[in-house]
């Protein structure tokens, strides 16, 4: 043992490969290689007659994805849900996460942050859920303002919900990292509030804001449950695949399906990155 | 920071409007598992806890209790282990390719998770398929724990970061063999951070849908499914609501033990 332990130290490439070994294969065989097969099952085909996956390659699942009003009226219609999920939970968490960071005495602070966190761990299926009775017809929703009931409307507000401490926790801990002696400076030499927001503040925000959207865009981009539960008839890219793997059983086109969001995150992800986002996370 | 007066009772309202949006929908949730109203209808009258023994007694729930805890149990040792070590080889080593692999950590969770589910169930049906392993436990254990590692991983590298490696070198100059320095000094510093990221990775696992419906096998309910499969039917409306309102009270528990562990900053969010 000791002996192994000293050898170990002398060779430190050999320390770093017995730590990586195990994760990577993991990572790359697990993960990639399924995103892999995914990628590959895109190209395959379902024989109409007999149901069985054809393994041969045809570009024809992303012929009819292209070519097909309902495919691109389902994406074009997804990404504006994931944007306008990320831009509500921006409006409102900017503000609540700098209220935190700046403006609470530093003892409610603490539990600011906690209260931001506890719902956090409720699941995720509770808060669909809860919003399904708010949402129902004459539930308390409907009663106090007369709707929206279910529809897309109801699956952008509940994303919005579900997805907002994703945005206020990066936001808080990127103002909290600005250092108060800054803003204090920044008055001192006679800017106003408008300017302090654009040249002290706003250069912390953006990373941080860029990584709260990469999971507000992303979880909405993706998800099918919430949109089963208050989304009336509404259909996302999520409901595509899932109705194509489930009821039509039709895996490859299903997989054809699933590159859209892979591609349009891939696009995001390389996009913000260079604002610093992906340090933040 | 000088704000003015109004400035600040604005953000003091925005912070209000916020928590009480937060809140209500789960208020609301605890509130009608006592309404004595079948179909729950707003207000709730003739209060009861006749619900809270029906679901106790509901075996369908406990079981699916019982199996998400022991995916989630599962698929936290595989992070834990996969999480830390990936944590301190970008920490401690500079190589080729180090900030490849932390985008490949985050990957999972990165991408929606629909994606991550479908590509798992396409390659258990193409490749695990033909080696005879079926879908079951197994195949939802590696799809939580794929997804977990990033929780252990930030967890565990933050607190990396932030002790350096003094201490492990006085330790070694001591004459301590590297096992010795693992047990006493290393591991120490970092078992809190390991704590609080298998908290966020056990959370994680006990509350994922998407990849869970994609991974498990016929007859396989963790207690999401069981709860969405639950949710349509009318007559199981009661039952369903008691089991939402465990959960939200349950959803303290990590936050106070996170907070007893690491401080105010731990378990935050996903990450």
């Amino acid at each position: 043992m000791a002996r192994l332990g000293s050898y170990l130290h002398r060779h430190p490439r050999l320390r770093l490969a017995g730590l990586l070994s195990a994760p990577l294969l993991w990572l790359v065989v697990a993960y990639l290689g399924a995103l892999a097969v995914l990628l590959v099952s895109a190209f395959w085909t379902v024989n109409g007659f007999t149901g069985e996956v054809v393994r041969q390659f045809s570009l024809g699942n992303f012929r009819t994805i292209l070519t097909e009003e309902v495919y691109r009226n389902v994406a074009l219609r997804s990404l504006g849900v994931a944007a306008a999920v990320t831009v509500i939970c921006v409006v409102v968490a900017v503000p609540m996460a700098f209220f935190m960071a700046k403006v609470a005495a530093a003892r409610s602070r603490h539990w600011l942050v906690i209260a931001i966190l506890t719902p956090l761990w409720a699941s995720y299926l509770v808060k669909a859920y809860a919003w399904r009775i708010l949402l129902a017809n004459n539930g308390p929703m409907d009663t106090l303002f007369g709707g929206p009931g279910y529809g897309l409307p109801a699956t952008i507000l509940v994303l919005a919900y579900m997805w907002l401490p994703y945005m206020i926790l990066p936001v808080y801990a990127g103002l909290e990292r600005l250092p108060d002696s800054l803003l204090e400076a920044s008055a001192d030499l006679g800017a106003r509030a408008g300017r302090t927001f654009r040249s002290v503040i706003l250069p912390i925000l953006i990373p941080s804001v860029f990584a709260g959207s990469i999971f507000t865009f992303s979880l909405s981009l993706g998800d099918y449950i919430t949109v089963q539960i208050v989304g009336g008839k509404t259909q996302l890219i999520g409901n595509l695949v899932y109705a194509n793997i489930g009821a039509a059983n039709n895996l490859p086109f299903a997989a054809a399906i699933a590159t859209v969001p892979v591609l349009i995150m891939v696009i995001y992800l390389l996009a913000v990155r260079r604002s610093g986002a992906l340090e933040e996370l | 920071m000088t704000l003015s007066a109004p400035a600040r009772w604005a953000l003091r309202a925005v912070m209000a409007l916020g928590l009480t949006f937060i809140y209500v929908p789960l208020l609301l949730v605890l509130i009608n598992s006592f309404n004595g109203d079948r179909t729950f209808a707003w207000p709730p009258h003739d209060l009861t806890t006749r619900w809270w023994s029906a679901a106790w007694a509901n075996d369908g729930a406990r079981q699916a209790l019982l199996t998400s805890v022991q995916a989630g149990l599962g698929a936290t040792a595989i992070a834990l282990v996969l999480g830390t070590m990936i944590a301190f080889a970008v920490q401690r080593f500079r190589f080729f390719g180090r900030d490849t692999i932390s985008l490949l950590v985050v990957l999972p969770i990165a991408l929606p998770g629909i994606v991550t589910g479908i590509a798992l169930d396409s390659a258990w049906r193409s490749v695990m398929g033909d080696l005879g392993i079926s879908k079951g436990m197994f195949s939802i254990i590696v799809g939580h724990a794929t997804f977990c590692v990033v929780t252990v991983y930030n967890n565990v590298l933050a607190r990396l970061r932030r002790t350096g490696t003094n201490l492990e070198e006085a330790s070694a100059d001591l004459g301590a063999s590297g096992f010795q320095t693992f047990r006493y000094v290393t591991f120490p510093l970092i078992r809190s951070a390991l704590l609080a990221g298998g908290l966020l990775a056990f959370a994680l696992s006990f509350d994922e849908i998407i990849v869970t419906t994609f991974t498990a096998g016929p007859g396989v309910t963790t207690l999401p499914i069981w709860i969405f499969n639950n949710l349509f039917r009318p007559n199981q409306a009661p039952v369903v609501n008691v089991v939402a309102a465990v959960l939200i009270v349950l959803s303290v528990i990590p936050v106070w033990l996170a907070q007893r562990i690491a401080g105010p900053q731990a378990g935050a969010g996903r990450t």
